[in-house]
């Protein structure tokens, strides 16, 4: 039958032809991810080189200043990082103990009904957006402030700092408790077999052993704090400012991004292109936060068998 | 002598042992609190202005003649849009990653890029969507540059879910597969896919909730935050509920303060019943295999 048999060469030609194209188009689909962060760099990159080229980027990283919409304008971006340091180091404050304390009781103590209870919670802690917590700040937190200390301001770096740290708590402990997770059971028995308590085996022997997964923990929610947007953007207010008092109005550098798109700046201006200088800059810190998540977790992971 | 002493020392060990799970357990229960009196605070706020005109009503000026229609019908345009974009691409980007990708170096950059991607902030994301879908390809402040901006930061979500429910059907199956004769992409298509398809349906459910709260990049691109109208074409201007709230919550009056929470009540009820629907979803995954 040789009619069939070409028929048949002919089909199967048609089916290698269409398996190519197929493996083509999904390739293209994995290569849209690189074409994003691609576009990131080279919006962010080009855009900021409009800005670099009329104030030097040394005046940009070391000034004292921020007024870019006054006259005259001032582009040292340190207030804004400052802003958004203060917010973070205060959300760690809060995050870091808490989330690394609950990650070893869901890990190490809590009977099983218990965390199936608790890990939802969180997961719904986890999930709620960030405009939630903005609206939580401004109306809870902040009155109860001001209760308390009756000079706080309306927005204040600290209740930014408080829900931030609500914030992060689920990811801390979520990722710690991975980690604590992943120490392997004959390590714990040994520790018992010498005659440790559990509490010195969870402190002294599982916490150690997991540290690289519980640091690159830290690492990571960190970053996140640095990139919250709206939360601070309510809570923390407009006012860019070298201080440690959190108790003041500051201002972080998303929320001067916000506060710029949400005005009328008009396209290519320097004012315009400053969101783009901030943006690369947050960009770059939260890039290499993750990168050293990363590198943590790589290079201090200990191996076992 | 020494006995004495170990058991004295014992008790003190063990007493820290009891303080430590007592601190550790108030530490898990601070965060559970802290979730009761969110919601508490919402609920009080807000239930008293939740009403059939909250939903059919457009904003307003006045805080009892003002409502969420178009927040409302802009998110629902806009999420739908995000699924018709990032489902495509991410599931397709998993299947590659999964099935095809050979072990080479790009393989491991756009694994390794993804992961990076998941870490940057979502207002970065608004940058490139307003330089690119606003500016560039003249999308201007539309449902369908919004839509684009939050399928690019939600795609690592997905192709990570998708990856892992990919991952997750057995290699016999593929072996049965080509063992009859079927090309890679037969067998993908009527085995592998089918199987890992709820998973994958899970995990697409989770990343829409993840951009149904976004508020940042939606505000980067320029989504208003007075609209009175609803979306007739993937064209037109929009604003969603998160950027209503935000809008609300930064004015003084507190009715507006009450609306603000009455919108975040009907925000986190979509929110809590699609993740009941991925959870349900996932649990008839777990009884097919």
């Amino acid at each position: 039958m040789p009619g069939a048999t070409t028929t048949d060469i002919t089909l199967l030609r048609g089916r290698r032809w269409r398996e190519r194209v197929i493996r083509a188009v999904l390739l293209g689909c994995g290569l849209v991810s690189i074409l994003t962060t691609a576009g990131i760099v080279l919006v962010l990159v080009w855009e900021s080189f409009g800005f670099f080229r009329e104030v030097s980027v040394w005046e940009f990283l070391t000034g004292t200043e921020w007024t870019p919409l006054f006259k005259p304008p001032h582009f040292g971006v340190l207030p804004l990082v400052a802003g958004s340091l203060l917010v973070a180091v205060g959300a760690s404050i809060i995050a870091l103990p808490v989330g690394l304390a609950s990650a070893i009781y869901l890990a190490e103590y809590a009977p099983g009904r218990t965390r199936k209870i608790l890990k939802p919670l969180l997961e719904i802690l986890a999930g709620i957006p960030t405009v939630v917590y903005g609206y939580f700040a401004l109306t809870f937190i902040t009155p109860l402030f001001r209760l308390v200390f009756p000079g706080t301001g309306v927005f204040n770096a600290a209740s930014a700092a408080i829900v931030v740290g609500i914030m992060i708590i689920p990811m801390v402990t979520s990722l710690s408790e991975d980690a604590l997770r992943a120490v392997p059971r004959h390590l714990r028995e040994a520790s018992y077999g010498l005659g440790a308590t559990k509490y010195e085996t969870v402190t002294r022997v599982v916490v150690p052993a997991s540290l690289s997964g519980i640091i690159a923990s830290f690492i990571l929610a960190i970053s996140r704090a640095l990139g919250e947007t709206m939360a601070v953007t309510l809570a923390a207010g407009a006012t860019p400012k070298l201080t440690l008092n959190p108790l003041e109005s500051i201002q972080t550098m998303t929320a001067y991004i916000v506060q710029v798109s949400l005005g009328d700046t008009p396209f290519g201006t320097i004012e315009y292109k400053t969101i783009f200088a901030v943006g690369l800059l947050l960009f770059s810190i939260t890039l290499a936060m993750n990168i050293a998540s990363r590198f943590v977790l790589a290079r201090f992971r200990e191996v076992y068998e | 002598m020494s006995a004495v002493e170990f058991d004295l020392r014992l008790d003190r060990r063990r007493m820290w042992g009891h303080l430590f799970v007592w601190a550790c357990f108030l530490a898990t229960a601070v965060a559970v609190v802290l979730l009761a009196v969110l919601l508490f605070d919402i609920l009080r706020q807000g239930m008293g202005r939740l009403s059939v005109g909250l939903l059919s009503n457009y904003p307003s000026r006045f805080p009892d003649r003002a409502g969420i229609k178009s927040a409302l019908f802009g998110t629902m345009w806009v999420v739908g849009f995000t699924g018709l974009i990032s489902f495509p691409l991410g599931v397709g980007a998993a299947i590659y990653l999964e099935e095809y990708a050979p072990r080479n170096w790009l393989t491991r950059v756009i694994q390794v890029n993804i992961a990076n991607l998941a870490g940057v902030p979502s207002i970065v994301y608004g940058v490139l969507g307003l330089a690119v879908f606003v500016r560039a390809m003249s999308l201007g402040r539309s449902v369908l540059a919004g839509a684009a901006t939050l399928a690019l930061l939600i795609l690592p979500i997905v192709i990570i879910a998708a990856q892992e429910a990919i991952r997750a059907v057995p290699r016999s199956i593929r072996d049965a597969g080509l063992g009859i004769g079927a090309t890679q992409w037969q067998t993908l298509q009527h085995l592998v896919l089918p199987i890992a398809f709820p998973g994958i349906l899970t995990g697409m459910i989770l990343a829409l909730s993840r951009a149904i709260g976004e508020t940042a990049p939606l505000i980067m691109i320029g989504a208003l935050t007075f609209v009175a109208f609803t979306p007739n074409t993937p064209l037109d201007e929009f604003t969603v509920l998160p950027i209503q709230i935000f809008n609300w919550v930064s004015r003084p009056q507190a009715g507006f303060h009450e609306l603000a929470a009455a919108a975040i009540i009907v925000l986190l009820i979509a929110l809590l019943s699609m993740n009941a629907l991925a959870i349900v979803l996932r649990n008839r995954l777990r009884k097919d295999l």
